[in-house]
C-alpha cells in the first residue's frame, strides 16, 4: 500500500520532471510510461516523451543506454525478440500502437526505419526501392518508376545510380548504399523516419552527406534519429534526448541541451567526463 | 630438422600429397571405366591359326584374341599339353571364337605354344547376331531364295546390300510389334479394364456389352491386318542368306533376317574402323539391349535412371525445403527441435537398403496396395500400384536424400544475416512476405546445394532400387505415347542395377564385361552432366545474390 503510494508519487514527479519542453504543440508520437524488459532485466525505465512533428529528434547517451530499444519500439521491431515485454503506450494519433487490433505491417510503412549497417536486399538498385510498394501491391510501371525516382531524388542518390538502376544494389559503397535504404523507406512515404546511428558505419564524407540529407528531410517526416556522436547531434537535431541506463535524462532543443543542460549527468555526459 | 618442422613445411605437403591422392583416385576411376569400356566397339581383327590340342590332334581356330596372360608350363603340362622347353613360364591367349550355336562356348585360353602361327584372312566376316552371339568365318557366297546370287570376292558387297534391306525390314517389323501391337494390347487391356470396372459396379448392361465387344471387334480387326503385314514382312526378310566356312571347315548357311551387323575387319581401313566404332556407340546409347542385355544397347536404363533422379528432385525438393523452412524460420528453437534436427542428420547416415525394405513395405505393400483397392479394383488380383514401379522408387529416393535438403537448406537459411529480414519486416513486409521476397531467394543457392548432392546420391544408389522398382529387362519405357503417357507404376531399369545385372548376372560373363565397364562410364557421366546442370543453375542464382558474402 506504501509502496504503491510511493511509486506513483514519483511517477507524478517523474511525470513532471521529464514533460517535454519542445515549443511546438504538434507530436507525432507520444510516448506515455513506457517500460521494457528483456526477460527479467529492465531495460527502459518509464520514459515518457513527446516527439514534434516535422522536427529532428536526436537520441544521445552511452551504449547500452537503452536509445537504440526505444527507437525499436516505435515501429514495434522489438517485437521480433522473444523475450522482449513492453508496458505503457505509444500513440501515433491518438491510438496505442501496441493495442492488439494494430496492424503491424501499416505501423512500420508510416515509421521507417533505416539501420546502423546500410542492408540493401540483394536485389538491383530499382527493386531495392521499389521493394515496399511492391509488397503493399503497387505493380503498375508507370507508378513504380515515378516513386523510385522520387524516392532516389529524395535520398540524393539519383544522380548517381540513375543510369545503373538494374545493377546490385550490394555494388553501391557504404555511403549509397546507407542512401539507396534511406530511399527504400522514404519511397513508402512514411510520417516518420527511424534513423538508428546511420553514420557510424561509414567514412566522414559519406556521413557528411547523410547529416545534409537529414538536414533535408525534415520538411517532409518527422526524424528520430540515435547517434553516439555528439556533434552529429548538436549539429543535425532539433531536440535531443539524453538518456542513461534506460532512464529519460532530459529532453529539450538542442540548444539549451548543449548549452545549459539542466542535469547534472546530461552535463557530464556531454562535456565528455564519462560515456 | 626441427625448424622444418616448426616452419609448417611438413603440413604443406602433407594436405597437398592428400589432394595429389584424391585427384589421382578419381582419374583412376575414370580412366580405367573409359580405357575397359569405350575400346569395345573398336573392330578387332580376326586371327586364323592351327591349334594343336593335347591329344596332338590339330584343328584350325578363328578368333578374336581378346587378352593376354602369363602361365606357368607346369601347369600347362599337368592337364597334358606337350611343351619342349625349359622356359618356366609362357603366355597364353584368350581367344574369342564366337560360333556359340558350332563351338559351345564363345570365349576359350589357348596356351601360347599350342598354337600356330597367326594370319588374318581379309575374306573373314565377323557377324553380330540377333542372338547366338558373334559368328566368325570365311564368306563363301549369297543366296536369295536359296539360290546362289554373288560369290568368292563379289559376295561382301551383295551381302551389304541385302543385310542393309533386311535390317530396315527388322526394323519395320520391330515398329509394328513395339509401336502399333503395343497400342492395341494397351487399348485391350483397358477395354477389359474398363468391362471389368462396370461389372463390380453392376452397370454392366446389355447395351454396354454390345458396345464392349463391337469395340473389341474392331481392334481385333485391327489386330489382324498388322499381323498379316507382319506376315508379309516376315517372309521377305527371310528371303536371303549367306555361306560362310567356320572353323571346323563346314560350311554354314546364316538367313540375313537374324543378323544385325557384319563387318570385314581384316579388310577395313581406319575411317573404316572408326565409322563403325561411331555407329556401334551410338547403337548402345539409343538402342535397346539384347541377347540377356550383353548385347545392343543401354536406352532404357539410361532413359530410367535419368527420369528416376528428375521425379525424385520434382519430390524431395519441395519437401525438404518446407520442412527446412519451419524448423529454421517457424518453430520454436528449443529441445525439441534441436531432436528433431539430430534425427534428420543421423537419418543420412542410414544404409539405403533400409530405405529400400521401408520402400516395399510401405510404399509398395501398404500405400500401392491401398491405392488398387481403392481405385483400380478392376485389374485386381493383378496389382497396379502395388508392386514395385518407377514412383515408388522415387518416393523411396527421395526419403532417402531428405536429410540432405533438408540441411543444406538450412544452412543457407541461417546464413542469410538478420539485418536483412529485419530491413525487409521494416519496410511493412510481413514475416511470409519477407520468407518469399527476400530470404528464400537468398537461400536458393544453398537449396541447389543440397539438390545437388541429393541428385548424386539418388543417382548412384542401387541397393533399394532392387527392392522398390528396378528389373532387369522393362518391357516398355514408364513414358510412351499411349495414354496417360506418364507411367508411373511401371517397372524400369536402371543403369547401377545394369552393371550389376550384366557384369554378375550375365550367362556370358566374358562377352559382357567391357559392357560393365562402359556402362559405368555412362553412369558416371550421366551424373557428372546432372550435377553440372544443377551447379549451372546455383551459379546463376548466386550470380543474382552476388556480393552478398561478408553483410
Amino acid at each position: 500500500m506504501n509502496g504503491a503510494l510511493e511509486k506513483s508519487h514519483a511517477m507524478q514527479l517523474g511525470d513532471i520532471r521529464r514533460a517535454p519542453m519542445a515549443a511546438t504543440d504538434d507530436y507525432v508520437l507520444s510516448v506515455e510510461n513506457l517500460n521494457l524488459f528483456y526477460g527479467g532485466a529492465q531495460a527502459l525505465n518509464d520514459i515518457s516523451i513527446k516527439i514534434p512533428r516535422n522536427r529532428v529528434t536526436a537520441f544521445i547517451g552511452p551504449s547500452g543506454c537503452g536509445k537504440s530499444t526505444l527507437l525499436r519500439c516505435f515501429n514495434r521491431m522489438n517485437d521480433l525478440v522473444d523475450i522482449c515485454r513492453i508496458d505503457g503506450r505509444i500513440l501515433i494519433d491518438r491510438k496505442n500502437i501496441f493495442d492488439k487490433d494494430v496492424n503491424v505491417a501499416l505501423l512500420r510503412r508510416r515509421v521507417g526505419m533505416v539501420f546502423q549497417k546500410p542492408n540493401p536486399f540483394p536485389k538491383s538498385i530499382y527493386e531495392n526501392v521499389a521493394y515496399g510498394l511492391r509488397i503493399m501491391g503497387v505493380n503498375e510501371k508507370s507508378t513504380l518508376d515515378d516513386a523510385v525516382e522520387k524516392a532516389l531524388r529524395g535520398a540524393a542518390l539519383w544522380d548517381e545510380v540513375k543510369d545503373r538502376l538494374g545493377e546490385s544494389g550490394m555494388g553501391l559503397s557504404g555511403g549509397q548504399q546507407q542512401r539507396l535504404v534511406i530511399a527504400r523507406a522514404v519511397a513508402l512515404e512514411p510520417e516518420v523516419l527511424l534513423l538508428d546511428e546511420p553514420s557510424s558505419a561509414l567514412d566522414p564524407i559519406a556521413s557528411a552527406k547523410i547529416e545534409e540529407l537529414v538536414y533535408e528531410m525534415k520538411e517532409k517526416y518527422t526524424i528520430v534519429i540515435v547517434t553516439h556522436n555528439m556533434q552529429q547531434a548538436a549539429r543535425i537535431s532539433d531536440y535531443t534526448a539524453f538518456m542513461y541506463m534506460g532512464d529519460l535524462i532530459e529532453f529539450g532543443d538542442t540548444d539549451s541541451i548543449f548549452i545549459t543542460p539542466k542535469e547534472q549527468r546530461t552535463s557530464d555526459y556531454i562535456t565528455g567526463r564519462f560515456g | 630438422m626441427r625448424n622444418w618442422f616448426k616452419g609448417g613445411e611438413p603440413w604443406i605437403w602433407m594436405t597437398a600429397g592428400a589432394v595429389a591422392l584424391s585427384l589421382i583416385a578419381v582419374y583412376a576411376v575414370v580412366w580405367m571405366t573409359a580405357a575397359r569400356g569405350l575400346v569395345h566397339w573398336w573392330p578387332i581383327q580376326v586371327a586364323e591359326t592351327i591349334f594343336t590340342a593335347a591329344d596332338g590332334s590339330k584343328t584350325r581356330l578363328i578368333g578374336e584374341v581378346r587378352d593376354r596372360e602369363e602361365v606357368s608350363i607346369l601347369r600347362l603340362r599337368e592337364s597334358g599339353y606337350r611343351i619342349d622347353t625349359t622356359d618356366k613360364f609362357t603366355t597364353r591367349y584368350l581367344i574369342k571364337q564366337g560360333n556359340r550355336d558350332i563351338t559351345g562356348t564363345d570365349f576359350k585360353w589357348y596356351p601360347a605354344p599350342m598354337l600356330g602361327e597367326f594370319t588374318y584372312p581379309k575374306d573373314m566376316i565377323a557377324v553380330e547376331r540377333r542372338e547366338w552371339g558373334h559368328f566368325y568365318g570365311h564368306l563363301k557366297a549369297v543366296k536369295e531364295n536359296g539360290r546362289i546370287v554373288a560369290e568368292g570376292p563379289a559376295a561382301w558387297n551383295a551381302m551389304r546390300d541385302r543385310l542393309n534391306r533386311s535390317n530396315a525390314l527388322f526394323s519395320e517389323i520391330l515398329g509394328i510389334e513395339k509401336h502399333e501391337i503395343g497400342k492395341l494390347n494397351y487399348e485391350l487391356e483397358r477395354l477389359r479394364l474398363n468391362q471389368r470396372k462396370l461389372e463390380l459396379q453392376n452397370r454392366l448392361d446389355d447395351a454396354a456389352k454390345r458396345d464392349f465387344d463391337a469395340r473389341l471387334a474392331a481392334v481385333n480387326a485391327q489386330f489382324g491386318a498388322l499381323q498379316a503385314r507382319l506376315d508379309a514382312l516376315r517372309a521377305q526378310i527371310g528371303r536371303d542368306s549367306f555361306v560362310a566356312e567356320v572353323m571346323d571347315g563346314q560350311q554354314v548357311e546364316i538367313s540375313l533376317a537374324k543378323v544385325a551387323d557384319a563387318i570385314m575387319p581384316n579388310d577395313m581401313n581406319v575411317f573404316g574402323k572408326i565409322g563403325h566404332y561411331l555407329s556401334k556407340f551410338v547403337e548402345f546409347i539409343v538402342d535397346d539391349p539384347r541377347e540377356a542385355n550383353t548385347e545392343g544397347g543401354i536406352f532404357p536404363a539410361i532413359f530410367g535412371t535419368v527420369m528416376m533422379v528428375l521425379l525424385m528432385s520434382a519430390m524431395v525438393t519441395p519437401l525438404g525445403i518446407m520442412a527446412a523452412v519451419y524448423m529454421r524460420e517457424y518453430a520454436k528453437q528449443g529441445p525439441l527441435i534441436r531432436i528433431i534436427r539430430i534425427s534428420v542428420n543421423n537419418l543420412a547416415g542410414v544404409p539405403s537398403i533400409v530405405y529400400g525394405v521401408f520402400g516395399l513395405g510401405f510404399f509398395v505393400y501398404f500405400l500401392g496396395h491401398n491405392i488398387d483397392v481403392l481405385f483400380f479394383a478392376e485389374s485386381l488380383p493383378a496389382p497396379v500400384f502395388g508392386s514395385p514401379g518407377i514412383l515408388w522408387a522415387s518416393l523411396t529416393l527421395a526419403i532417402l536424400t531428405l536429410p540432405v535438403v533438408i540441411v543444406s537448406t538450412e544452412e543457407g537459411l541461417s546464413r542469410v544475416p538478420r539485418s536483412i529480414r529485419e530491413g525487409s519486416l521494416a519496410l511493412g513486409a510481413t514475416k511470409a512476405e519477407t520468407l518469399w521476397r527476400t530470404v528464400l531467394p537468398m537461400a536458393s543457392p544453398a537449396m541447389m546445394t543440397g539438390l545437388i548432392l541429393a541428385v548424386a546420391r539418388a543417382a548412384g544408389e542401387v541397393a533399394p532400387l532392387m527392392l522398390v522398382g528396378v528389373v532387369k529387362l522393362a518391357p516398355s519405357l514408364p513414358l510412351d505415347g499411349n495414354f496417360p503417357f506418364l507411367h508411373l507404376e511401371r517397372k524400369f531399369m536402371h543403369l547401377g542395377f545394369h552393371i550389376y545385372d550384366v557384369g554378375f548376372q550375365s550367362p556370358n560373363v566374358e562377352a559382357a564385361r567391357p559392357l560393365v565397364y562402359a556402362t559405368a562410364l555412362l553412369l558416371v557421366v550421366i551424373i557428372v552432366v546432372l550435377n553440372l546442370f544443377a551447379i549451372r543453375l546455383r551459379n546463376r542464382l548466386r550470380e543474382r545474390i552476388r556480393g552478398l558474402e561478408g553483410v
